[in-house]
């Protein structure tokens, strides 16, 4: 026969069960929103640290500004905002935040780095790469492309925006470069490129490339070797 | 418990084509610590086509070996066929590929103390599982049962009495009839039959009996669809055991569950087949665009991508709580067994194989396909 009881107790134990991973799961999002703020305060810091820096020093701060810091950081905080993009959601709230303060820090690093790239001579490599989220299938492969070039050229500083995201810098980027819209769209040297762009095409875009250190241990073209006789 | 006296028990051997494993069958049952004169063995070859009839005849120098020999009917009814013939007060069968440990009616009888209890089930285990991986896995899944089946005794909601071994008393065949087709899944539908009029079944953990399991896969495939197709059609017989109060446990939780589960299985696996499908497309779409770059550089462990939804953690308590299962059940049936490899083998392959028989059943089910024994 029924035994009310121990069902009512089964039951109990099942959903203490379900809610312990449920509260565990926000738990962990939680520690996870916490560590990205973190590790953009800690990006704040230092760049208001270098322009400060750099407006104290004047000419002398060419040979003590170390451009190596900032960008592994910038991209260690962009694969953990698309984590929580993916698993916590693009619609929330606190993602969306982080989303425009990690943009901000990106301007505000490019606006640096080119006027000490300008101030120290030092050949500059830039791309702005402006994408969306929503049905942007190129978008995805374009991603593929720039983390590839990212990993060949350590050197190559690129700032990737979100169209959509409501940021009057972003809006204000927009308008400078005369953006008409087609994504994904990239900036190279004041000059747009809309649509999917290669390896290729962007090497060919960017002559100043072939100057950069490459880290490539793989062979991919570049003869070298035989002398024709 | 120990028994004190033994009751005359008969077992029934139903036989078709298997003069391979015949002989050790009924070896091993003449290889049973109990009184000779206590234990009747009847042979019912079923119009063997093969040598099985003449390899069984060879045990009847025993005195408490018969042999019989009567036209193709299928399984159930071979075993009706004993039935008739039965004089003792408790029956059981054995089917003609499996084998009993000496020690397992000296284990199961003592449970008919309880005169209430009308059926006793043992313990399956697979026979020589290291013979191929597909029984390997196999014995994963019997170990598991082991367990199932004794918490499924405590819960009084047994509702499968395995044609290997299970014991019964005569009274169950007087009070309730013979063995019926039952889409090619009689055991299910006795016990089933039995639960309907309140008989109480129980499992006699100790009791071990060797099952010889499918090979191969096509093999697996085809017993496995037998006895899913027999679940639903069985289940469709017996719905009003389904959310019956009157039934208890096996009423309101273990039928429902069962077959909830049916298709909880299928939709979860059809889920993960479209998501690794969508993994290996955007994987394509990668390497096409940038061709194969792999990024060792990147890979470096970092705490924060670690997978803490809410389903991943319900996830691994599952597969943890299904490890202590299963290690359960090999307790229970006192067999040692320290392997882990096919632990291994079975959370992977099973995944895998286990949807093919589950949707070509319900498929069977659906458009009312029969399903062949053999």
């Amino acid at each position: 026969m029924a035994d009310w009881k121990k069902y009512l107790i089964t039951l109990g134990i099942t959903a203490v069960i379900f809610l312990t991973a449920i509260y565990l799961n926000n738990y962990f999002n939680n520690k996870r929103l916490e560590n990205i703020q973190a590790i953009q305060n800690s990006i704040a810091t230092d760049i208001a640290s270098s322009e400060v820096q750099y407006t104290l020093l004047g000419d002398l701060s060419c040979k003590s500004v170390n451009d190596s810091i900032l960008s592994p950081e910038l991209n260690n905080l962009a694969s953990r905002i698309q984590y929580g993009e993916q698993n916590i959601g693009n619609t929330d709230s606190n993602i969306i935040q982080l989303k425009r303060d990690y943009s901000l820090l990106e301007i505000k690093d490019y606006l640096l780095m080119k006027q000490i790239d300008q101030r120290c001579k030092i050949p500059s490599a830039f791309i702005l790469y402006f994408y969306s989220n929503n049905q942007c299938d190129d978008c995805t492969r374009q991603g593929y492309v720039l983390d590839t070039l990212k990993q060949q050229y350590p050197a190559l500083r690129i700032y990737s925006f979100d169209y959509n995201l409501d940021l009057s810098a972003i809006k204000t980027l927009i308008t400078i470069n005369k953006l008409s819209g087609t994504l994904p769209a990239l900036v190279i040297d004041d000059k747009v490129y809309y649509g999917f762009n290669s390896i290729e095409d962007i090497q060919r875009y960017m002559p100043i490339l072939k100057t950069l250190s490459s880290s490539s241990t793989s062979a991919t073209s570049t003869a070298t070797s035989s002398k024709k006789k | 418990m120990i028994l004190s006296d033994f009751p005359a028990v008969t077992v029934l051997v139903p036989c078709f084509n298997e003069e391979s494993t015949i002989s050790s069958t009924i070896e091993s049952l003449l290889s049973l610590n109990y009184p000779k004169d206590k234990l009747e063995i009847l042979i019912i070859d079923d119009g063997s086509t093969d040598q099985t009839l003449s390899v069984a005849k060879k045990f009847e120098i025993e005195s408490n070996v018969r042999v019989y020999h009567k036209e193709n009917g299928g399984k159930f009814t071979a075993l009706n066929f004993g039935l008739d013939l039965t004089r003792t007060e408790f029956v059981g069968c054995l089917d003609a590929d499996s084998f009993v440990h000496p020690d397992a009616l000296k284990n199961l009888m003592p449970y008919f103390t309880d005169p209430k209890t009308m059926a006793v089930t043992p313990s399956l285990k697979i026979y020589n599982p290291n013979s191929s991986v597909i029984r390997m896995i196999q014995n994963v899944e019997y170990n598991l049962g082991i367990f199932v089946r004794k918490i499924s005794s405590l819960l009084n909601a047994i509702y499968v009495t395995p044609g290997p071994f299970s014991i019964f008393r005569m009274q169950v065949y007087r009070d309730l009839g013979r063995y019926h087709h039952a889409h090619n899944t009689e055991d299910m539908e006795m016990a089933l039959r039995m639960q309907s009029h309140h008989y109480r079944i129980v499992n006699a953990h100790k009791a071990v009996v060797y099952t010889v399991g499918p090979k191969t896969l096509p093999k697996l495939y085809k017993q496995r669809v037998r006895w899913t197709h027999g679940f639903l059609e069985n289940i469709k017989d017996y719905r009003h055991l389904i959310l019956n109060p009157k039934y208890g446990n096996l009423g309101l939780l273990i039928l429902p569950l069962a077959f909830v589960s049916f298709f909880a299985t299928l939709y979860l696996v059809l889920v993960s087949y479209y998501g690794l499908v969508r993994i290996i497309i955007k994987d394509v779409i990668q390497i096409q665009t940038v061709g194969f770059h792999p990024a060792w550089q990147s890979l470096h462990f970092s705490w924060f991508f670690v997978n803490t939804a809410t389903l991943s953690i319900i996830n691994v308590l599952i597969a943890f709580l299904t490890l202590i299962i299963i290690f359960a059940g090999k307790r229970l049936a006192g067999v040692k067994d320290r392997r882990v490899m096919d632990l291994v083998y079975s959370f992977f392959l099973y995944s895998f194989i286990a949807p093919l028989w589950l949707t070509k059943a319900f498929y069977n089910s659906l458009f009312s396909r029969r399903t062949p024994w053999r």
